[in-house]
């Protein structure tokens, strides 16, 4: 479904180039979850944002789908292709009702039938009529981020890239929305690309997963292998040590890897 | 050290009672529960329309409710100190690192200037700070997240004080560098005997990183419990929150057709807990 080959993206010009990612590459089966682990600065949300065309300076290949992306993208690829963002505080515009925002993507892509669509797809995410015509600033974290993800289904698309759907909410929310995205999943069979530093939110939404550091993917294993402690990488193991929970012996043979990398 | 009940106009925090020793306390809440507006009444940071009521609220024998403003200068900083969650807010934008740390020293202690630099490259290193002279010289906007957190310990810690309230010091860190603060947190307990107040939405890192937990929930604490059997908690609550966390261990069946995850429980909450509180 998704195929991404010796991707790079850098940031700046001459000296002053950063390299956010450098030559990776990585396949996505239709109907899968594949999760994009690793701390800030490891370049996975600018995978994301590479392959739904927020990021124009990149090189390699990216496939989506039997189409091999470009530049630009065109309508026909974001009808298949949609994001959540992370912030749902920052994604929704504050002054649009949830109406007015889940009617522009119907609008661009003439869809149709608006008013049938937005109270459906406001049914979907579980939330009720009541929220139409409110503002985002009316709405908890968690509500808004059900909009942000009714926004990206109203298109009705096969492909959900998710940017850390969850790190902005508090943990029982965050049960909520990992449900509504598990069913949603399998009602409508979509395949999920979920970039998170939380192993844990990986492990319970994902099969596969490939861990990045420094613009590179320093491994990809099954969450069965990450489920029975057998990264290969000594970054992964040290990743998969401080995700268990503090260990005042464990944390005196971390190492910096981002020095070695 | 012994604190007491703070309460809110608009009842942001209702009749919450804990007494702290040289220990670890874990405070424990989702958005809302009112943990942070505790932390803050303890130094009384709370500000008009807020206000602080308390049956007692005592540190080392000194009633901070009958302090002024003048003592609680005092008390803040020197004996209490406190850690915010976002180094960048916290930070002051347009002075040098080094100079913010000394200062902290200096308004505390009659120290030379120099004297204060020598006190803070110390402490700077004492985070863990690798190029300390460097870093001293730098402005906030030239380190990182992680740095600038661990600047901001050191320049509460400075001071030397016998207890910490700390804001979610760590919860915008990598998990790597999370344990690491915690760690030279720790380490300072141990050594230095100092109190921590540890305020996080985070039950797994409080479990494995305090001593006691304190669970608030809609500004009151609804449970206290040994943070090792943090896993045996009684109330509805803690249990709830503890069942939706997602776990790596824990092997889940795909439960759906196209292999979608099962469903985590979700948290039903109950309005009786309100009326709660220990």
């Amino acid at each position: 479904m998704i195929d991404v080959e010796d991707l790079s993206v850098t940031f700046g010009h001459g000296a002053a180039t950063v390299h956010a990612v450098r030559g990776i590459s990585f396949h996505v089966a239709a109907g899968e979850s594949f999760g994009l682990v690793g701390e800030s600065g490891s370049g996975k949300s600018t995978v994301l944002r590479a392959l739904s065309g927020l990021n124009p300076d990149w090189s390699g290949r990216m496939t989506v789908a039997g189409q091999t992306l470009g530049r630009r993208r065109n309508k026909v690829f974001y009808k298949q292709v949609q994001m959540v963002f992370q912030d749902p505080y920052g994604s929704l515009h504050p002054r649009h009702t949830i109406d007015r925002i889940l009617a522009e993507p119907i609008a661009i892509h003439n869809l149709g039938e608006a008013d049938r669509r937005i109270g459906r797809a406001l049914e979907e995410v579980g939330l009720g009529p009541q929220f139409r015509y409110r503002y985002p600033h009316q709405l908890s974290g968690g509500q808004r981020q059900r909009v942000a993800v009714a926004r990206a289904l109203i298109l009705e698309p096969k492909i959900l890239l998710l940017d850390e759907p969850t790190s902005a909410l508090d943990v029982s929310v965050q049960a909520e929305v990992l449900n509504l995205l598990g069913r949603l999943k399998t009602e409508r069979d979509l395949t999920y690309i979920l970039v998170s530093h939380n192993l844990a939110v990986v492990a319970h939404m994902c099969g596969r997963l490939a861990v990045m550091n420094h613009g590179v993917i320093v491994e990809e294993m099954t969450v069965a292998q990450l489920r029975a402690r057998e990264p290969a990488h000594p970054y992964t193991r040290q990743l998969l040590t401080a995700s268990l929970g503090y260990d005042r012996a464990a944390i005196d043979r971390f190492e910096d890897f981002a020095a070695t990398a | 050290m012994d604190f007491a009940t703070p309460k809110g106009l608009v009842h942001a925090v209702r009749g919450v009672s804990f007494s702290l020793g040289r220990e670890k306390l874990g405070v424990v809440g989702e958005s809302g529960s009112g943990k942070s507006v505790t932390g803050r009444a303890i130094l009384k940071l709370v500000r008009p329309p807020g206000r602080v009521s308390a049956k007692r609220l005592s540190f080392d024998g000194i009633d901070l409710l009958a302090c002024d403003e003048r003592a609680m200068r005092e008390i803040r900083g020197r004996r209490i100190s406190m850690v915010m969650q976002d180094p960048k807010f916290s930070l002051n934008p347009v002075m040098t690192v080094g100079a913010q740390i000394a200062e902290a020293y200096r308004l505390h202690e009659q120290a030379s200037a120099a004297e204060a630099k020598r006190r803070a490259l110390e402490m700077l290193e004492a985070v863990r700070i690798r190029d300390p002279e460097r870093v001293y010289r730098a402005y906030p906007h030239e380190v990182s997240g992680g740095m600038g957190q661990r600047i901001m310990i050191a320049m509460m810690l400075i001071p030397d004080p016998d207890l910490l309230i700390a804001d979610e010091p760590t919860s915008a860190l990598d998990v790597t560098v999370q344990l690491q603060v915690l760690a030279i947190l720790d380490d300072l307990v141990t050594q230095r005997g100092m109190g921590l107040i540890f305020i996080s939405h985070d039950l797994n890192l409080v479990a494995s990183f305090c001593d006691r937990v304190l669970i608030m929930y809609g500004g009151r604490v609804l449970e206290v419990c040994d943070a090792k059997r943090l896993s045996e908690a009684q109330h509805p609550y803690t249990r709830g929150l503890l069942d939706c966390l997602p776990r790596i261990e824990v092997g889940k069946e795909p439960g759906g057709k196209a292999g979608g995850p099962a469903d985590l429980p979700v948290l039903h909450r109950d309005p009786a807990w309100l009326d709660q509180g220990v």
